[in-house]
């Protein structure tokens, strides 16, 4: 540590740190533009300008960038000296000649950057009397719209844009203060992290689209902290509410997790949460017609259902809370509850968990993932599938080639120093996918091939790093990429093998645990990341309960049917739905939008999304994290918990019924699996007080509390309580900090941006203060003896008039909920299977047009799309878009060209 | 009095071939220093006292002496010459790159010997479309003769050597900026450290100079240490190529001993005022440098004595104001210059000198007001050097706050008269 003076006073500092990082970590009020916690400094903006001296005798100084002074042992700096205070206003002044005077009418105007930093400089009078440069705005895509006119030039738009996320299609243009950054015409930006734009940039040129269409300022906004239930890294957000329509989603820092940034699908799916699609008010289905009822007569319904069967069934959701599932687990007994999740992708989802159990491997958060030196990703397409997890690996590319500018003693937040030394280096990634992905361009190497020839080039590296490994009868080509994968892996100090749930294949898990087993044995440090597909599929599978197999099996002999949160269409195909929903008797199915199974439900009970519910939620990476509600819900929508507990009550079950808020059944829950107690870790108990105070929700200049009501009820209501959390539905409460769990939004006097996140944390960029949200349930065990999986799947052969047809996704569509935003359904890819073109030449499908795919008991008819470099005999299908739901992949099936559609065919089509 | 950069210069205009260039005695030094070994050669080049010509004045042997050497230094290392001449009045380098060539071929040749580089870039300034027709022909004369490309002279020693035309824009003759723009980026300039010496062109070892400082070095090694500084009148050796433009009876351009004075210079050599006009003043190094006046007229004109008289030798081409042209106007042609070359980086600069260029039409339109002033001695302050991310604003801010200073009375006749009183 190093001794560096500010304003005469002596503080500690990180001599690898600039001073401006160090200010902000001190909590000095220092302005700035340019540098990013995230993307370090590059001294353009000249806005953090503070007086440098050489030491205590200096008494002339001179003016120097605080982000790009290294905070070396007696560095002096001045930040309340009066030339760097004249200079920072100046900055301010300089900027403000061209920027409009928009304030009002901007949308960024009370989080906006750069009137914190106007306010904090002190620059108030405008001395330059001539006309301001405006631009011609371009269209670019429904998640970012631009306003040029606003645009300060302090190039972080287009560093984010560039360098850390890897797009290409956004640049600078023009010189002087003319310069423009967008695209070279307009057009949809393709990056799938563009979002970020909007909070990356700190004045009010890039902003979310989405929100224009029901704008609400920052701070009329009721937020509550929450994850994302988009897919299972559970990025933290923080949700905006007014009126009882969800607003926007922000990025929720979380140091371990997501950081700064989140995917598009994360920051723009909310939609459905304002859908016309959802139910408002219980169902009930008489004579086929659904009819909305009161909730007295609901549960009166239900009470007929219910009352004295002893066989109901529960079926759970891999998207709902772990309170949720439990709820519905103890209301009908563990031996009736079953995972709403099909039998393959159980087994899948319960080898994951059992190989990071037992193999000395870490499994890793995003942040450790970050600076991973080495990684080997087998089968999985993370853009699409786990989008914060691509970002992430995006940066691991980067550690290696840092090894080289230490030495040449460039400090690494120097960061286009650091790049330039860098050039195109990159450390090891090795992808092995069945077709091309996003990350390639950063790619050493990439190997195509079906699932089982990549799982067997996954054991090949596990046999090149011990011999003790099963061998595999790999060849050529393939072995050697393997011994050059293995060497990879063994010269990394932090070596990472990336698997999942993309492929739907075991093999790819077990290869996975061999190559982490191996590398254990080479003795390294490895680390082993799983991927899976929905915001819980991690947590219910850690309950360990049947998959939904075993509930279709016993649905014959069921009284009743409880569906929790889970369109069953998307998790089988149709004919085995179809017949479940013949067989079932009394289907109770709770949700929150209108499905295939609500569609079929006799009693319809309407379940609060993540915004209006808490709930805990258990990621990929085993981290159970806890999202608080945003808002209570208009009508007849209750949290599912609370709807199975007023069950639970008509069923006379006085456990359940004595459930009063969310710690009843989080207590419970860990009392009845030891093994996941650690989610009361996750968040405070409800009974948390702060000096006394709830924490607040809302901003403290939340406007309109009485007026909003006044049409109703010219008296103030009050305020819904909370049971289940410390947070009050209020902007009255404690000012402060909250524990890092219960933040519902960034703010600081005079910071009233995001960027007032930098307060909040110990040390910028670094955990919150207190620690990261999140419990980790999963940590890696001493090796349980069980040693290497042994079946080395045979080498992929294509058969005659058959192909292998594998599953594919695309980040926008291919989830559950993403659809229901009209921003994402313009993006999303209409269905289509992708082959290799000398396959589409045999087959006569000519590319875009329709072939008709058999598979697994369904038809499809899709577009056609040529990848010349997938392996041939094997076809990837888009999966998630309907009607492409529920298909069991990857599974032989035929393709052939679409006949023309017959007058009221049993197909159904794209 | 000798004349070693420009003596065999040919009087029709056409350049020196190869044959002539040798037949002058050139491509000896060369061979010599072939013989030495390059730390040596670095060693003779500081000893020669040889600063960088290009404006800053840089010791050329001292910036060497920062580059890795040995079988560990990084790989390739790049030797660059800045021939991207774009400060407004200055046309020095042009006449060498015209008429002599193989002189900055050869030159670059010692310097790439000295640093050990394996691949040496001429960035030529894309307007000078004459010189790099020639230099194409000599570059080819020379590889032809194996004096360029692999094992030049039998020696071992391998040396690519590329012409590179810029696309245009001043900041491209920034060392570092002329970096990005050769690597295909946008022509914004990189922060020191880390020097270019470290991590250049394309990351790696880097040496970017001026064509006359490469220009010298063949006949350092030629001739010696003590030659070279006999040259000079002052403590800075060699010859320097100076220039006039302006209202004077013979602008043009004079390679003279380093330390002639400015009066020689004006006087001697550019003949004085033309007929009708009277001296004002001049920036002695081009646009970006500080007006000196009457009362500097004896100021030898190298980089220690001008800097003590307020100002900077810069090129060494020297703009003169005459008191038939307004001051005001003179300056905002070169401010107007400065605001449309920024490369938009940096606030202050990006900002200030639109600002500035703004005010200075303001005033020459009469439309100047109170506080005008005061405005543009601001703007001088707020783009000092260090303030800003490169040289090319405080460069902007000197013709300005050194115009303030002598000219003010003018300048507040804009205002009061509301009207440029020279039109």
């Amino acid at each position: 540590m190093a001794t560096v003076y500010i304003d005469n006073k002596p503080y500690t500092a990180d001599p690898a740190q600039n001073m401006l990082f160090t200010s902000l970590t001190l909590g000095f009020n220092l302005p700035y533009f340019c540098w990013h916690p995230a993307m370090g400094s590059v001294g353009a903006c000249r806005q953090c300008a503070v007086k440098q001296f050489r030491d205590e005798n200096d008494t002339r100084g001179k003016l120097v960038m605080a982000c790009m002074t290294p905070a070396a042992e007696g560095t002096r700096i001045a930040i309340h000296d009066p030339d760097a205070i004249k200079f920072r206003a100046g900055v301010i002044e300089g900027l403000m000649t061209n920027h409009p005077h928009d304030c009002p009418v901007c949308d960024e105007g009370g989080e906006c950057h750069l009137q914190d930093m106007t306010v904090m400089t002190g620059h108030d009078y405008r001395r330059y009397p001539y006309d301001k440069r405006t631009f011609r705005n371009q269209y670019l895509g429904p998640f970012v719209n631009q306003e040029m006119n606003r645009c300060i030039q302090c190039y972080r738009c287009v560093r984010f844009y560039r360098e850390y996320a890897g797009g290409r299609d956004f640049n600078s243009f023009v010189l002087r203060d003319l310069v423009f950054f967008g695209r070279h015409k307009d057009g949809v930006l393709e990056n799938e992290f563009s979002g970020n734009l909007v909070e990356v940039c700190p004045t009010g040129v890039f902003t979310d689209a989405t929100l224009k269409h029901h704008y609400t300022r920052k701070w009329d906004l009721q937020f509550a902290p929450s994850i994302c239930t988009h897919c299972g890294l559970g990025c933290n957000t923080s949700p905006g509410e007014r009126y009882g329509m969800l607003r926007r989603v922000v990025n929720r820092y979380n140091g371990e997790v997501n950081g700064y940034f989140l995917c598009d699908r994360g920051r723009y799916g909310y939609e459905f949460v304002n859908s016309p699609q959802r139910i408002r008010q219980p169902l009930l289905r008489r004579e086929g017609v659904a009819q909305p009822v009161s909730r007295a007569e609901a549960l009166r319904a239900a009470r007929e259902f219910l009352a004295g069967k002893q066989n109901v069934i529960g079926i759970g959701s891999p998207r709902a809370s772990l309170e949720a599932n439990f709820a519905l687990q103890t209301l009908v007994g563990p031996e009736h509850f079953f995972a709403g999740v099909a039998e393959d992708e159980y087994r899948l989802l319960t080898k994951m968990i059992q190989v990071l159990r037992s193999t000395p491997a870490r499994t890793p958060s995003l942040r450790e993932i970050e600076q991973c030196d080495a990684v080997l990703v087998l089968g999985e397409d993370p853009t699409n599938f786990a989008p914060r997890l691509a970002l992430a690996l995006r940066q691991s590319a980067r550690q290696q080639p840092f090894a080289a500018t230490d030495k040449m003693r460039i400090p690494r937040w120097l960061d286009h120093a650091v790049r330039e030394a860098v050039q195109d280096d990159k450390g090891p990634l090795f992808i092995a996918s069945t077709h091309a992905t996003r990350l390639d361009d950063i790619a050493t190497r990439v190997f195509r091939g079906a699932p089982d020839d990549i799982a067997r080039l996954g054991f090949a590296v596990a046999r090149a790093l011990d011999q003790g490994a099963p061998a595999t009868n790999l060849s050529g080509q393939a072995v050697a990429l393997a011994t050059q994968i293995a060497q990879a892996l063994k010269n990394a100090q932090r070596p990472l093998v990336v698997a999942g749930g993309g492929l739907n294949s075991e093999s790819l898990i077990e290869a996975a645990g061999n190559v982490a087993r191996a590398l254990d044995v080479a003795g390294k440090d490895a680390r082993l990341s799983f991927t899976v597909p929905e915001c819980n599929s991690m947590g219910l599978a850690l309950m360990g309960v049947a998959p939904l197999s075993a509930a279709f099996a016993a649905v014959k002999d069921a009284d009743a049917v409880i569906v929790l949160e889970n369109d069953l269409g998307r998790q089988v195909p149709q004919p085995v739905v179809r017949e479940f929903f013949e067989r079932a008797f009394h289907l109770i199915a709770l949700d929150c939008l209108s499905n295939s199974t609500t569609e079929r439900a006799e009693l319809v009970l309407p379940a609060g999304t993540f915004a209006e519910s808490d709930g805990t939620l258990v990621s990929s990476e085993g981290r159970a994290q806890r999202f608080f509600q945003v808002f209570v819900p208009p009508g007849g929508i209750q949290e599912s918990w609370r709807w199975l507990r007023d069950l639970g009550a008509l069923c006379e079950n006085s456990e359940i019924a004595g459930w009063k808020e969310l710690d009843d059944i989080i207590v419970a829950f860990s009392n009845a699996i030891p093994a996941l107690a650690g989610i009361q870790n996750a968040a405070p108990f409800s009974g948390l007080r702060l000096a006394g105070e709830k924490v607040p929700r809302e901003p403290h200049r939340y406007s309109g509390r009485t007026a909003m009501h006044a049409n109703i009820n010219v008296s103030e209501p009050k305020p819904p309580d909370d049971p289940d959390s410390p947070l009050s539905f209020s902007m009255e409460g404690f000012p402060d900090q909250p524990p890092s769990a219960l933040i519902p939004f960034f703010w600081k006097p005079g910071w009233n941006s995001i960027q007032s996140t930098n307060f909040y944390q110990k040390e910028i960029a670094g955990p919150l203060r207190g620690g990261d949200p999140g419990a980790r349930l999963i940590e890696s065990g001493a090796s349980d003896g069980s040693g290497y999986f042994t079946r080395v799947p045979q080498a992929f052969a294509p058969r005659e008039g058959e192909w292998l047809v594998v599953p594919a996704y695309h980040i926008f569509g291919s989830d559950e909920q993403s659809l229901h935003s009209a921003a994402i359904a313009e993006l999303a890819p209409k269905p289509h299977v992708a082959m290799n073109p000398e396959d589409a030449v045999l087959l006569a499908l000519r590319p875009e047009s329709l072939a008709e795919v058999k598979v697994d008991g369904s038809s499809y008819r899709v577009q056609v799309r040529l990848r010349p470099d997938m392996p041939k005999g094997v076809a990837a299908l888009l999966v998630g878009v309907p009607p492409v739901v529920g298909v069991h992949l990857p599974a032989w099936g035929t393709l052939q060209p679409a006949q023309l559609p017959v007058e009221g065919g049993p197909e159904r089509t794209a | 009095m000798e004349k070693p950069l420009t003596q065999h210069v040919r009087p029709d205009g056409e350049m020196l071939d190869l044959r002539a260039y040798e037949a002058a005695g050139g491509y000896q030094g060369m061979r010599r220093v072939l013989r030495m070994d390059p730390r040596e050669v670095q060693q003779l080049v500081k000893d020669s006292t040889l600063r960088g010509r290009g404006g800053a004045g840089f010791p050329t042997g001292m910036k060497w002496s920062f580059v890795p050497m040995g079988p560990d230094a990084p790989r390739p290392k790049y030797l660059i010459c800045n021939a991207d001449e774009m400060e407004p009045g200055t046309f020095k380098d042009r006449l060498l790159l015209e008429a002599t060539p193989h002189q900055l071929i050869e030159g670059m040749s010692i310097a790439a010997w000295a640093i050990q580089a394996e691949v040496a870039y001429i960035f030529l300034r894309g307007e000078y479309v004459e010189s790099a027709r020639r230099l194409q022909k000599a570059l080819a004369e020379a590889c032809e003769a194996r004096y360029l490309g692999r094992n030049i002279f039998g020696s071992g020693y391998s040396l690519e050597m590329h012409l590179h035309t810029s696309a245009g824009r001043y900041m491209c003759g920034e060392e570092t900026g002329l970096l990005n723009a050769l690597e295909g980026k946008r022509a914004n300039p990189r922060t020191k450290p880390p020097f270019p010496q470290v991590s250049g062109l394309f990351g790696k070892p880097s040496i970017v100079q001026n064509v006359e400082t490469l220009c010298n070095l063949p006949h350092i090694v030629n001739n010696g240490t003590e030659w070279f500084k006999k040259l000079s009148r002052t403590a800075d050796g060699g010859t320097k190529l100076y220039g006039a433009s302006g209202k004077v009876k013979r602008p043009g351009l004079w390679e003279l001993p380093m330390g002639t004075t400015v009066r020689e210079l004006l006087e001697e050599h550019a003949g004085g005022m033309r007929e009708g006009f009277r001296f004002r003043g001049l920036l002695p190094g081009g646009a970006s440098t500080d007006f000196l006046t009457e009362e500097h007229l004896d100021v030898p004109m190298d980089f220690t004595a001008v800097q003590k008289a307020g100002s900077r030798m810069g090129t060494g081409t020297m703009i003169v104001l005459d008191d038939k042209t307004c001051p005001v106007g003179m300056v905002w042609n070169l401010e107007k210059f400065f605001a449309q070359e920024s490369c938009g980086w940096c606030t202050p600069c990006w900002s200030g000198l639109n600002w500035t260029e703004r005010t200075l039409r303001a005033l020459e339109e009469g439309r100047g007001r109170g506080g005008d002033l005061e405005k543009l001695a601001y703007q001088t302050w707020f783009n000092a050097p260090g303030n800003t991310f490169c040289a090319l604003a405080p460069g902007a801010a000197e013709p300005l706050q050194s115009a303030l200073k002598y000219f003010r009375e003018d300048f507040e006749r804009h205002i009061r008269e509301k009207r440029c009183p020279w039109k």
